[in-house]
C-alpha cells in the first residue's frame, strides 16, 4: 500500500511538472510576451521597445530558465540599467539587489505579481478561493444525496416505470451543460419577464418587478443566502447528478442481481429491508469513485457558472487572468487546478482501495 | 401585420387542454415519488385472502403520470398541426408557423423512417435501432437537427446576419415589415437580427465541425490505442502517460491557452494539426497494407489511392496549401477544430486501450496468432471489428459531448469569429442581457439541449441494441 501511494505521489508529481510546464511555455510564447509589454508599458512602443521591455524585465532567454525562476530552482533573473540601477525578480526597484534572496519561485512562496489585479497573486486568489470553496460545498451538499437517491430508486427495480422516468431525467441532465441549464432556470425563475417570477407577482405571492431567485451572484460574496445562491449552485448540481445518478444506477442493478439479494428475500426479509440493509453498501463503491473524479468536471463548471452569475471566485479569476494576458495568475490558476485533479485522482484511487475489500495492491 | 401569439387560433381551446395535463402530469410525478418513497410502489397489494385484489397506489400514480403525458403530448402535436394546416402565420401561431417552416425536415424524417422501418430486419444494427423506443426518439431528434442542418437554406425566414431597425431586443412573434416574411418568430436579439433564422443557422455551423471533429478524434484515439493496448510494455505507458497528462488539464484552461488569436501567429495550431491529421492517413494505409500485403497490386492500389487522397486534404486542411484549392479551413476553424480534436483523444484512446486489453485473451486473436498473421491485421482486422459495438455507442455520446465543448468555446468567445451564429456564441451573446431578454439565448440553449439529448438516447437505445447481440 505504502509502495502504491508513494509511486502515484511520484508519477503526480511528473504531471504536475509536466504540465506546469506546458502552461509555462504557451502563457510566455513572444505574442503574448509581446502584448504583455505593450500593456504594461504603452500601446505605441516601437518594435525595438517592445523588445527591449522584454529584455530588462527578465522575459527573454531559454524558456527553461524562466521556468526555472519561477519554479525557484534556477536564481531570479537581475538586469542593471544604464544608470546603473538594478532590478530583479527577487526585489523591487530601489531595494538593495544584494540583501535580496538568490531563489524566489513557487518553491520559496512567490506566486509572483499580479499584473491585472495589482496585488500578489497570493492575496487575490486565496480569497477568490474561499468563495468558490463555499459553492463546491454546496454544490456537493445538493448533488451527493440527490443523485445516490435518484440511482437507487432507479437501481432497484431495474426495468420499472420508476426506473424509465428517472434515467430519462439522469440523460436529461447529463445533456444539458452548465450554460444551457444556466440560461434556462435564469429565464424560468430570475427574470421579471417570462418563467415564473410574473406569474407569481399576479397571485402577489412575491413582490411585483421582483423575481423568484437572483439572476447574479454577485451579493453571496459577502453574505450567502438561498436567494442568491440557489440558481448558481443549482446549475452546477444538475449537470452532475445525471452522471452519478446513472453511474449508481449500473452499480446497484449489478448489486441486485446478486446471489445474497435473492437469498434475502426468498427468507422472507422485507424488499425495504433488502434495499437498504444489503443492497445499499455494496452497491455505493462505485459512485464513490466516480464523486471523486466529477471534481475536474466541477472545475469546469465553476468557470461557466462564476462567470455566468457574476460570482467572483476561482472559476472567474481565471477567465478574467486569461482574458487580460496576467500570466503569474493564470500560472497560480493551473497550479491550483492541476493540483486539484491529480489529488482527486489519488483521493479516489486509494479509497476505492479502501472501500474495497476485494482489492489488494502488493 | 399583428404581433403573433404562440399557439395562434388552434391555442383558444388546446392551451387550457395542455395546461390541464401537464398539472396532472407534475402531480402524479409528485405523488409517485411520495408512493415510492412511502414504499407503497409494489405492482399490487394483497387482499386479505391472499390474492391480489387492489392497485396499489404507485401503480395508480403510475397510470396517472402514462395518461397525463399523453394527454399534454397529443394537445401539443395537435397545436403543431393545427398550425400547420392553418393558411397563414396569425392564425398557426409561432409554434405553428415554426412547424411549417420545418416542412423539408417533416418530409426528410419520414422518409427516413417509413424506409427504415421497412427494411429494419436487412439493416443491421441500424435496423435494431427501431425496436427500442429510447433509440427511436434519439434518432428523429438528431435526424431532425441532421435535416435542419442540410435544409436550413430553405427553412430560415431570412438572412441570420441582417439587421433590421427597430426590432432590438423585441420578443418573440413580432411584426418585422422590412423582412420578407413579415415576421421574427422567435424574437429579435441584441443587434435586431432574427433569433429563430440564426438558431436554425447556427445546427449548420455545430454539425460541419462536431462528426468531424470526433471522427478525427477516434481515428487518433484508436491508431494509438491499438497498440498500447496490444503490445503493452513501455510503449503502452508512455502513451498512457501522455494521454492522463492531458486528461488531467481542466479543458476550459486548454481551451483558453490554444484558442487565442496570438497563438495563431506562433504556429503552434499547424503543428497540432500536422501531427493530428497525420493519424487518418497512418490509419488507413495500415488498414489496407495489413490485409493485402500478400496481394501486392491490390495493396498498392488501396493504399495508393488512401495516400494520394489523404495527402491532398492534408496539405489543404493543415498548411492551407492545396494545390487545387478544394480542401481549406479558416485559421479560425482550424484552431478550433484541432483543440477539440486534441482534447477528445486521449478519452478515446483509453477506450479502445481498455477494450483491446479484454479482447486480446479471446481464442480467436490467439488463432490468427497461430495462424501467423501479423500484429495489425490482428488488431484491425479481428479485435477492432469485434470492439465496434462500445465504439459506436461512445461516438455518438461523444458527439454530444464535443457539441458541448464547442458551445464552450462560443460562450467563452473563443475562436469562432464574432458574429457566428452557432450556439455557443449566440448563447454568449444572449446572457449579458439575460434577465431582462431571455429568449435570444433561450432559443439556442434548449436547441443545444435537445441535440446532446438526442444523441444521448440514441446512445442509450444502441447500447441496448448492441447487449442484445
Amino acid at each position: 500500500m505504502g509502495l502504491f501511494v508513494l509511486r502515484r505521489l511520484g508519477v503526480m508529481l511528473l504531471t504536475a511538472i509536466a504540465l506546469t510546464f506546458v502552461v509555462f511555455y504557451l502563457t510566455n510564447l513572444q505574442p503574448n510576451l509581446e502584448k504583455l509589454a505593450r500593456t504594461e508599458g504603452s500601446v505605441r512602443m516601437t518594435e525595438e521597445a517592445v523588445q527591449d521591455w522584454i529584455a530588462q524585465n527578465g522575459h527573454s532567454g531559454s524558456v527553461f530558465m524562466r521556468y526555472g525562476q519561477w519554479l525557484g530552482v534556477v536564481p531570479g533573473w537581475t538586469y542593471t540599467d544604464e544608470k546603473g540601477q538594478m532590478r530583479g525578480r527577487c526585489f523591487e526597484i530601489g531595494q538593495d539587489a544584494a540583501a535580496a534572496p538568490n531563489y524566489c519561485g513557487l518553491l520559496q512562496g512567490n506566486w509572483g505579481y499580479s499584473t491585472f489585479f495589482k496585488t500578489p497573486v497570493m492575496d487575490s486568489l486565496g480569497e477568490k478561493l474561499a468563495a468558490t470553496g463555499w459553492l463546491m460545498l454546496a454544490v456537493m451538499l445538493v448533488m451527493v444525496p440527490t443523485s445516490l437517491l435518484l440511482g437507487v430508486l432507479s437501481g432497484m427495480r431495474e426495468g420499472s416505470a420508476t426506473d424509465r422516468t428517472l434515467s430519462t431525467f439522469s440523460i436529461a441532465s447529463t445533456a444539458t451543460p452548465e450554460y444551457v441549464s444556466g440560461v434556462v432556470l435564469v429565464a424560468l425563475f430570475a427574470t421579471a419577464a417570462t418563467g415564473l417570477s410574473p406569474i407569481l407577482a399576479e397571485y402577489g405571492l412575491i413582490e411585483p418587478k421582483k423575481t423568484l431567485f437572483l439572476a447574479s451572484a454577485t451579493s453571496a460574496m459577502d453574505d450567502i443566502t438561498f436567494w442568491n445562491f440557489a440558481l448558481p449552485v443549482m446549475t452546477i448540481a444538475l449537470y452532475g447528478i445525471g452522471y452519478i445518478a446513472r453511474m449508481t444506477r449500473a452499480s446497484m442493478t449489478e448489486v441486485m442481481t446478486q446471489q445474497y439479494i435473492r437469498t434475502a428475500r426468498l427468507k422472507g426479509v422485507p424488499f425495504q429491508t433488502v434495499v437498504m440493509r444489503h443492497a445499499l453498501r455494496n452497491a455505493l463503491i462505485a459512485p464513490f469513485t466516480v464523486i471523486m473524479l466529477q471534481f475536474p468536471w466541477l472545475l469546469n463548471g465553476v468557470v461557466i457558472v462564476e462567470s455566468l452569475f457574476n460570482y467572483k471566485g476561482f472559476g472567474w479569476t481565471l477567465v478574467q487572468a486569461a482574458s487580460n494576458n496576467d500570466i503569474p495568475l493564470l500560472l497560480a490558476c493551473s497550479v491550483v487546478a492541476v493540483v486539484v485533479v491529480l489529488l482527486t485522482q489519488l483521493i479516489s484511487d486509494i479509497g476505492y482501495v479502501f472501500l474495497n475489500p476485494r482489492i489488494r495492491l502488493a | 401585420m399583428d404581433q403573433l401569439t404562440w399557439t395562434g387560433s388552434a391555442g383558444t381551446l388546446l392551451l387550457p387542454v395542455f395546461e390541464i395535463a401537464v398539472l396532472a402530469l407534475v402531480l402524479s410525478l409528485v405523488a409517485k415519488l411520495v408512493f415510492v418513497l412511502a414504499g407503497l410502489d409494489a405492482p399490487s397489494l394483497p387482499g386479505p385472502d391472499g390474492t391480489t385484489t387492489a392497485r396499489s397506489p404507485g401503480l395508480l400514480a403510475s397510470l396517472g403520470i402514462r395518461y397525463s403525458f399523453f394527454a399534454a403530448l397529443a394537445a401539443m402535436v395537435c397545436t403543431l398541426a393545427a398550425g400547420a394546416v392553418m393558411p397563414s402565420p396569425v392564425e398557426a401561431g409561432i409554434l405553428g408557423a415554426m412547424a411549417v417552416r420545418f416542412w423539408p425536415v417533416w418530409l426528410a424524417l419520414a422518409a427516413t423512417f417509413i424506409l427504415s422501418i421497412r427494411f429494419r430486419r436487412r439493416l443491421g444494427l441500424y435496423g435494431k435501432l427501431f425496436d427500442s423506443t429510447v433509440g427511436m426518439i434519439g434518432f428523429a431528434i438528431v435526424m431532425f437537427w441532421v435535416f435542419t442542418a442540410i435544409f436550413a437554406d430553405v427553412i430560415i425566414t431570412q438572412d441570420p446576419f441582417a439587421q433590421l431597425s427597430g426590432l432590438k431586443n423585441k420578443v418573440p412573434g413580432i411584426a418585422a415589415p422590412e423582412s420578407p416574411y413579415g415576421w421574427y418568430l422567435l424574437g429579435g436579439d441584441h443587434l435586431a437580427r432574427d433569433v429563430f433564422s440564426r438558431m436554425v443557422m447556427g445546427a449548420r455551423e455545430v454539425l460541419k465541425i462536431a462528426p468531424a471533429a470526433t471522427l478525427f478524434a477516434f481515428m487518433v484515439g484508436i491508431t494509438l490505442g491499438l497498440p498500447a493496448g496490444y503490445f503493452g510494455g513501455k510503449l503502452d505507458t508512455f502513451i498512457s502517460f501522455l494521454a492522463n497528462l492531458v486528461l488531467a488539464f481542466p479543458v476550459i484552461l486548454l481551451f483558453y491557452l490554444l484558442v487565442t488569436p496570438e497563438i495563431r501567429d506562433t504556429g503552434i495550431p499547424i503543428v497540432l494539426a500536422a501531427l493530428l491529421f497525420l493519424f487518418p492517413i497512418i490509419f488507413f494505409s495500415v488498414l489496407w497494407n495489413s490485409r493485402y500485403y500478400t496481394n501486392p497490386p491490390q495493396r498498392n492500389l488501396y493504399v495508393g489511392i488512401t495516400l494520394v487522397l489523404g495527402l491532398w486534404a492534408y496539405s489543404g486542411l493543415a498548411f492551407n496549401m492545396d494545390p487545387l484549392g478544394v480542401w481549406s479551413m479558416e485559421p479560425n476553424m482550424l484552431n478550433v477544430f484541432v483543440s477539440v480534436v486534441f482534447v477528445n483523444s486521449p478519452g478515446v484512446f483509453r477506450i479502445v486501450r481498455g477494450l483491446v486489453m479484454d479482447l486480446k485473451a479471446r481464442d480467436y486473436v490467439a488463432a490468427g496468432q497461430t495462424r501467423g498473421e501479423g500484429p495489425w491485421y490482428i488488431m484491425l482486422w479481428e479485435i477492432l471489428p469485434n470492439a465496434r459495438g462500445p465504439l459506436i455507442v461512445d461516438f455518438c455520446l461523444r458527439i454530444g459531448y464535443t457539441t458541448i465543448l464547442l458551445g464552450t468555446l462560443g460562450f467563452f468567445g473563443l475562436g469562432v469569429s464574432p458574429d457566428s451564429p452557432d450556439w455557443g456564441s449566440t448563447i454568449d451573446d444572449g446572457r449579458k442581457l439575460l434577465n431582462l431578454f431571455p429568449h435570444p439565448a433561450l432559443a439556442p440553449a434548449l436547441a443545444l439541449m435537445s441535440l446532446v439529448l438526442g444523441l444521448n438516447l440514441l446512445a442509450d437505445g444502441l447500447r441496448e441494441e448492441s447487449l442484445k447481440d
